[in-house]
């Protein structure tokens, strides 16, 4: 995935009306956020976009930000969301509580198999983050009492979120897609402010040419573990509100089908665009939903469309609209 | 313990890492020569064990299917690289990956049309039922055939790879494909016949491990995992280190279970980690193009 060169990506537009608007993408992002679930056939679906749009944009820091190609990103998004059920469940923390601590331990597990697997390159990464997260997938599988093994982690239920006095049904679907709807403006705080920092500028540096940035002394590896960590961070934020919206987390949600779809949602949406994530795994959910109506075998086109996108549009749905309108890299 | 129960379960390992050793071979004689990782390996693997099932109740013979399966995979693998691959060639290292990684989705998908999401049980051949007195124990003729097999089919690779024309064209080929084009070799069918052989290659394991595990859609996303464990252990683009690596796995995996049944599956993941940290190259890569 290359993109336009990095000199493009460090000149910033000049901020005066319109560009001015198109500058803020948090707030832009989150206003088309708050409209979707009047946009979409029901609220279930504008959840799970909002869940995996979160989990998609975590792994887009990591694949779309600083080019490195993961088949692994299941493990945060599930850890994100067994640690929040068996916080709740088991140790019986309210979910304020839970969902930091989810997030800080999925942390912890991104630095042990980042570690790892930053510590090799190119197709090498991808093949060890399959392996490693597979790993995980077992370890869950045969850890039965703490995760509930192959049926999955059951036995917590959140159906009231309450916040400085004020009290939320959590069951009323259009409650429940708001509350959520807070993590999910946080996890895009975060992002852009990471995006916006020097950081940012040498993760996009190590994307396009690894030596020169090596060159330039940038430490390299510590910087790709530390994309790791964040990326996973931000991933396992949607596995936490996966958790809190289900009351149950599936087994599957670890296997390496869950890795490879986060894979299709950002290139069918369009790496290394902010709001990319968001319209992949839209048009993802949507596609499933649609075809899975007259076929149950909507794998065979999804793959088919992915195929294509990967054949003939490299940049995703969002990224060559953002194209085609003529809009910079800066304000992606 | 009893040791003749160990040396057993040893030889049931190498049985096992006789079947990932060609799966893994296929994957890194790939990436050698094309220097793509091809995500569609298990899916394709799993093709091979579905392919092998038919032909062998077609025929009403396992050989024919344990023969014409991997050619007839191998032929669409190369149409695969025609259609498919060849244009991405010069473009980023991961697009071969994710366009493997659809292609994986499609055809899984499309075997669960035509076979059905159930397993399907792969009857052993009438030859090779039932176990052979090794003198200090019993073991499975069929996994002894298999270990002869694999043994056969490294044996006539590496002659061919190393005392052939063709071999030293391969060869030549995976160091520098500029030069062997400007010496007039057209790379492009080399490329072409070397995905064929790693997609039949792939197909092969299929067929083997039919009879040891059953037949169903999602085996190939275990055998991937497998197959990148073990090449990323003995060094991606090294046939040494496949065979290497593979047997190691094998073994591994069945002594493990003979000790710590619970572990049995987690115990490759573990060695594979070990080794990224001692050697990120793997044991037999080389340092550079990987790591």
């Amino acid at each position: 995935m290359t993109g336009p060169s990095s000199s493009e990506a460090l000149t910033k537009p000049a901020s005066s009306g319109l560009g001015w608007l198109l500058d803020q993408r948090v707030l832009l992002s989150i206003a088309v956020l708050a409209l979707l679930p009047w946009l979409l056939p029901s609220k279930a679906l504008a959840v799970n976009v909002l869940i995996y749009g979160v989990v998609v944009m975590g792994y887009n820091l990591l694949f779309g930000y600083t080019g490195l190609l993961s088949f692994g990103q299941a493990a945060f998004f599930g850890a994100g969301a067994y640690f929040t059920g068996i916080a709740i469940g088991r140790y019986g923390m309210p979910w304020f509580a839970a969902v930091p601590v989810a997030v800080l331990l999925s942390t912890c597990l991104a630095a042990a198999i980042g570690v790892v697997s930053t510590r090799t390159r190119g197709i090498y990464f991808s093949m060890v983050t399959l392996a490693l997260a597979q790993l995980v997938y077992y370890v869950a599988l045969q850890a039965a009492s703490f995760t509930g093994g192959e049926n999955g982690l059951r036995g917590f239920t959140v159906d009231r979120i309450s916040l400085f006095g004020l009290q939320v049904n959590f069951l009323d679907p259009v409650n429940k897609y708001y509350v959520l709807m807070a993590f999910a403006a946080l996890a895009m705080w975060f992002q852009s402010r990471i995006l916006n920092s020097p950081f940012g500028a040498v993760i996009e540096a190590i994307r396009e040419n690894e030596q020169r940035a090596r060159a330039c002394g940038y430490d390299v590896e510590r910087s790709k573990l530390v994309v790791f960590m964040l990326s996973g961070a931000i991933s396992s934020l949607g596995g936490c509100m996966l958790a809190l919206h289900l009351s149950i987390v599936p087994l599957d949600i670890l296997h390496y089908q869950t890795s490879g779809m986060i894979v299709m949602m950002v290139l069918l949406g369009g790496a290394s665009s902010f709001f990319g994530p968001f319209v992949g795994a839209a048009s993802f959910l949507i596609l499933e939903d649609v075809i899975s109506l007259w076929t149950p075998h909507w794998q065979i086109i999804v793959g088919a469309i992915f195929v294509l996108f990967v054949l003939f549009l490299p940049k995703g749905i969002w990224g060559t609209l953002l194209d085609a309108l003529g809009i910079g890299k800066a304000r992606r | 313990m009893d040791l003749s129960l160990i040396i057993m379960q040893l030889l049931s390992g190498i049985a096992l890492g006789a079947v990932l050793v060609i799966t893994a071979l296929g994957l890194t004689i790939v990436f050698g020569m094309l220097g793509v990782v091809n995500f569609a390996h298990g899916a394709l693997f799993m093709i091979g064990a579905y392919a092998g099932l038919y032909l062998a109740s077609l025929t009403g013979s396992f050989w024919w299917g344990l023969l014409l399966a991997p050619i007839l995979i191998g032929a669409f693998g190369m149409l695969i690289e025609f259609v498919l691959i060849r244009r991405l060639y010069g473009r980023s290292i991961d697009d071969p990956l994710l366009l493997t990684f659809g292609l994986s989705y499609i055809l899984v998908e499309g075997v669960r049309i035509v076979f059905g999401s159930d397993g399907i049980p792969f009857p052993t051949p009438p030859q090779l039922i039932g176990v052979l007195d090794l003198g200090i124990g019993f073991f499975p003729r069929y996994r002894l055939f298999v270990i002869v097999l694999v043994a056969v089919v490294l044996l006539a690779l590496w002659l061919t790879l190393e005392k052939t024309r063709v071999g030293l064209i391969v060869r030549a080929g995976a160091r520098d494909p500029t030069i062997m084009q400007v010496l007039g070799v057209d790379i492009g069918r080399v490329w072409l016949a070397i995905f064929g052989l790693g997609v039949g290659l792939a197909a092969l394991g299929g067929v083997l491990a039919g009879p040891m595990r059953s037949v169903n859609p999602e085996m190939g996303s275990l055998v991937l995992a497998e197959a990148f464990v073990v090449t990323v252990i003995g060094g991606l683009g090294s046939i040494v280190g496949a065979v290497v690596a593979g047997l190691m796995v094998g073994v591994s995996i069945s002594m493990v279970a003979l000790f710590a049944p619970e572990m049995a599956t987690i115990v490759m993941f573990a060695l594979m980690a070990v080794v990224l940290l001692i050697r990120p190259q793997g044991l037999f890569g080389v340092r550079g193009r990987t790591a």
